[in-house]
């Protein structure tokens, strides 16, 4: 799939600390079409969090170094690529939706400030400009597509007057900002309960279909591979052990590791109460 | 389980004891900043306890007048020069170090075993036991040691002895809070609630269970406090409220020695650097201490 | 709303420091073995004129009322009468006040002009030399005696420079009376002198820079520490995560939440660097309210040793409430919710 809108070709990082080089990730391929919902899952340690960390060019180095492959955006090794290129790309053609709604907003600026951010920088970088009325119309515009009832009242608050549920969709809001082709979420509302969760997870597919997006879903949780992907990639030790169609991943898992990893799962037979739980929602 | 459990078999504190001696010793030798520190320290105490056999002319320690060697610049007879009446300078620093350690001994000898009750107390009990202490605390905080220790010397007379009382009346604030603020931590603990479970007296919960994960936290604190006591000492008696004349103290040498500015700068400076290395001393010790006890929350 | 609720029980809890302060004061004052009339008048005094003076102070009256009096007239903000200026002690601090006033201001201004900056050099080169720096920087000037960095200053820029003048606010030869804020920086301005304005600044810069370097190294190591533990935050890899650039990472989004630790910082400080002030006003022959303390001190001067004791704990008090409003506008969590 040479043509995949992101392809990750053969990447190896591996880490340095104390002294202890450890190799973290090994030869790791994978795919994301144009338009295509991918669940890269695995538990923790696995090697999912590096290989989105990679992807969206976030590792530090040192400690972290890759030391073979390549990530191709578009065509573009966005390894090789100078920074000033890269730059354009991280936060706009591929954004990000965070993990924790509680510890990913800065708790001293107002949802508008920082979004209003956010998209500034963004467009500097694409060399559009907008005037900061029109920045705060974009901002009440996206806060409006993730189904927020009151949009200039949420831009004027803090995080600390959203509810959770609120807060993670202004982190979907973010990713939003500047249209981007290629959202990458991780675990996106695991720090919610399960009804909360559901209604993002929900918003957050109706969203990538509406708009035509292609979706990354990072996660450990197999409830989730099932609503939000229709392929999947199955990692563990740094490397993918498995990656097929999500229904046939739950019919017939090949790998034993990802047999053991969805017998852990109590809830697969039959309807998941988180299925029910979203199409409540 | 517990009903079975013998008071002696109370899941006791994981204090961070001296359990492992040597690895802690291995530990604190390999920071260089710890290793200075303890250095000093341990060098200022030694000298201030030998004074009298160490020093060369520790007859200068009285009122001792030498005109012909007055205002001498630093050389090798006299290391720090001599002062105005001809006494060696350097005699009279060491001797000095002595009222300085003195009062950080008196000092928080006095302010520790009180201010760490209190914190205990407040910590433990809460309530309106927690909202007096606090409140006490807020309010000795809201003085200057320093300006305390003059108003205290105003009433009664400027000595040593009430300039230790007025600093040492002020400085357990500090205990308290440390203490306080471990204690409510702890209090919800699982060891402490087992303890409580099992009826151990409030005295044995506070002093044999709670204490002891106190003790890394307040070896940090009292080591960096000994140099800031050492610092307030020093201003006390450079605006003439230490120890009076003709007993060496070297805030009150750096005051005489600033009236001959700028021409016999030793007079003043020497005696300056020497309460600055000892502070210094006290307090990388403390960052040491600090950095090996792993407690961040002191300051 | 909640903020407001913050704020008034916080202006209560210092209503009650005061009042404690107060009785610690009347204590202190109080427990003088002896008798104050007599201390007063020195040993040559008849017992007449010491009756009369016991008269005159109240001391003749049971304690409770003394303390009563006592409290009557803080609330009239009357301090009584100075027995060394045969003065109101009022009009002796008034007039001292603004010179350790001004002197306060420059340090706190200067300790944090200079100690963000550092503290954050320190942390965006974490391990570094800069960070080495101000690490030995810190430690020195927190272990330095406030007296003997203003010698050491006196003798470089005074003495062996010639570039600073050492001793009080103005040149001997300058004509100016102080105005309505009693900062000569200030009235100098207003009233369109800048020569008075510029000598001010210059008589002012050492005194302050004594008085700075030990809190503008703990606002510099607090500074750095906070800002490190902001920096691993999840806010700060997302804001990175979207591209915004490290210059408004570090000095907005970082900065901001950073800034709230130094400022508690400086309120605890606050009553330390107070006492130091007394002991650099002395160095630099600052008019200030120091000065007269130290000179009352000396003569047994009691209302005017409670007076300086109760003003020093009120200015306390007060830069303790501007800092907790201070920090309400910094965190917005401290202004909704009343707490971090």
């Amino acid at each position: 799939m040479a043509d995949a809108l992101l392809s990750v070709r053969n990447l190896s990082v591996q880490f340095t600390t104390y002294g202890q080089t450890n190799p973290v990730l090994k030869g790791v391929s994978l795919d994301v079409p144009a338009r295509s919902q991918i669940a890269l899952v695995g538990e923790s340690g696995s090697g999912k969090t590096v290989t989105m960390r990679a992807i969206m060019g976030l590792l530090r180095s040192p400690p972290a170094k890759v030391t073979s492959g390549e990530i191709f955006y578009d065509g573009r090794d966005l390894l090789t690529m100078p920074d000033r290129e890269r730059l354009k790309l991280r936060g706009t053609a591929m954004s990000m939706v965070f993990q924790d709604p509680m510890s990913s907003l800065n708790p001293v600026f107002t949802i508008a400030d920082q979004m209003g951010t956010i998209l500034k920088y963004a467009d500097r970088r694409l060399g559009r400009s907008r005037s900061g009325r029109e920045r705060m119309a974009r901002v009440h515009e996206v806060l409006g597509q993730v189904r927020m009832r009151d949009p200039e009242r949420v831009a004027r608050s803090y995080p600390i007057m959203l509810s959770g549920g609120m807060r993670q969709r202004v982190l979907i809001a973010m990713a939003l900002l500047s249209e981007p082709k290629l959202l990458i979420a991780d675990e996106p509302g695991t720090a919610l309960d399960v009804t909360t969760q559901a209604q993002i997870l929900k918003l957050l597919k109706d969203l990538v279909e509406e708009r035509g997006l292609a979706l990354l879903m990072i996660t450990h949780n197999l409830g989730v591979v099932r609503e939000t992907s229709n392929y999947v990639y199955v990692m563990n030790k740094g490397v993918v052990v498995e990656h097929r169609p999500t229904a046939e991943l739950f019919e017939a898992p090949r790998d034993d590791y990802t047999k053991a990893l969805i017998s852990a799962v109590p809830r697969l037979t039959g309807g998941t109460s988180f299925g029910n739980a979203g199409a409540a929602a | 389980m517990a009903q079975e459990s013998h008071p002696k078999t109370v899941p006791t504190a994981p204090p961070r004891r001296l359990s492992n001696a040597y690895q802690n010793w291995y530990r604190f030798s390999r920071n260089p900043t710890a290793v200075i520190g303890a250095a000093i320290v341990i060098l200022a105490i030694l000298a201030a306890l030998l004074a009298p056999w160490i020093t060369p002319y520790p007859e200068h320690v009285g009122a001792v007048v030498n005109f012909r060697a007055r205002h001498l610049p630093p050389s090798a007879e006299y290391w720090f020069g001599t002062d105005n009446v001809g006494r060696d300078i350097f005699t009279r620093v060491i001797f000095g170090l002595r009222i300085s350690l003195l009062l950080a001994l008196v000092v928080l000898g006095i302010a520790i075993p009180v201010g760490t009750t209190l914190g205990l107390l407040a910590g433990y009990f809460g309530g309106w036991v927690e909202v007096v202490i606090m409140r006490l605390t807020d309010i000795a905080l809201a003085i200057p040691p320093l300006v305390m220790a003059l108003a205290v010397a105003a009433v009664l007379s400027p000595d040593l002895i009430n300039s230790m009382l007025a600093i040492a009346a002020l400085w357990w604030t500090w205990h308290t809070r440390l203490i306080y603020s471990i204690t409510r931590q702890l209090r919800t603990q699982e060891f402490v609630e087992a303890a409580e479970t099992l009826g151990a007296s409030k005295f044995h919960i506070l002093f044999r269970e709670i204490l002891p994960n106190c003790v890394s936290a307040l070896a940090v604190k009292t080591s960096l406090d000994a140099g800031f006591v050492i610092l307030v000492g020093a201003s006390l008696s450079f605006l003439g409220l230490g120890i009076q004349p003709p007993t060496p103290d070297l805030g009150t040498m750096v005051a005489s020695g600033s009236a001959f500015l700028p021409d016999y700068w030793w007079e003043s400076v020497l005696p300056g650097f020497a309460i600055l290395i000892v502070a210094l001393g006290f307090n990388l010790l403390g960052d040491g201490l600090r950095d090996l006890f792993d407690v961040q929350e002191v300051r | 709303m909640e903020f407001l609720l913050f704020l008034f029980r916080r202006i209560l809890w210092s209503i009650l420091v005061l009042v404690g302060l107060s009785i610690v004061i009347f204590a202190i004052a109080r427990v003088v073995p002896g008798d104050p009339a007599r201390m007063a008048l020195g040993p040559t005094a008849t017992a007449q004129q010491v009756a009369d003076l016991q008269e005159k102070l109240g001391l003749n009256k049971p304690i409770v009322e003394q303390y009563g009096m006592f409290i009557a007239g803080l609330s009239r903000g009357d301090l009584g009468r100075s027995l060394l200026t045969e003065r109101p002690v009022n009009d002796d601090i008034r007039d001292t006040f603004a010179a350790t006033f001004e002197l306060v201001l420059a340090t706190i201004t200067l300790a944090f002009v200079l100690g963000v900056p550092l503290g954050v050099a320190a942390a965006r080169w974490k391990d570094k030399w800069p960070d080495t720096l101000v690490r030995v920087l810190a430690i020195f000037s927190a272990v330095t005696p406030s007296f003997f960095a203003a010698l050491l200053l006196q003798i470089l820029a005074g003495y062996v420079l010639h570039i600073l003048p050492t001793t009080g606010r103005l040149p001997h030869n300058m004509e100016f009376v102080a105005g309505i804020t009693g900062l000569l920086t200030v009235d100098s301005l207003l009233a369109g002198r800048l020569d008075v304005f510029g000598e001010a600044l210059r008589h002012l810069l050492l005194p302050a820079t004594a008085l700075a370097l030990a809190t503008m190294g703990q606002i510099a190591r607090i500074t750095r520490s906070s800002m490190i533990d902001v920096a691993s935050q999840d806010y700060i890899e997302a804001s990175r995560a979207f591209g915004v650039p490290e210059p408004i990472r570090v000095f907005k989004y970082m900065l901001r939440p950073s800034f709230v630790p130094p400022l508690t910082i400086l309120g605890l400080e606050f009553a330390s660097l107070i006492g130091n002030a007394f002991v650099v006003e002395l160095v630099f022959a600052w008019p200030g309210m120091a000065a007269y303390g130290i000179r009352t001190i000396l003569q047994k001067d009691l209302n005017a040793v409670m007076g300086v004791v109760m003003v020093s704990g009120v200015f306390f008090v007060l830069v303790n409430l501007l800092i907790d409003v201070l920090v309400g506008f910094v965190d917005p969590r401290v202004r909704i919710r009343g707490s971090r």
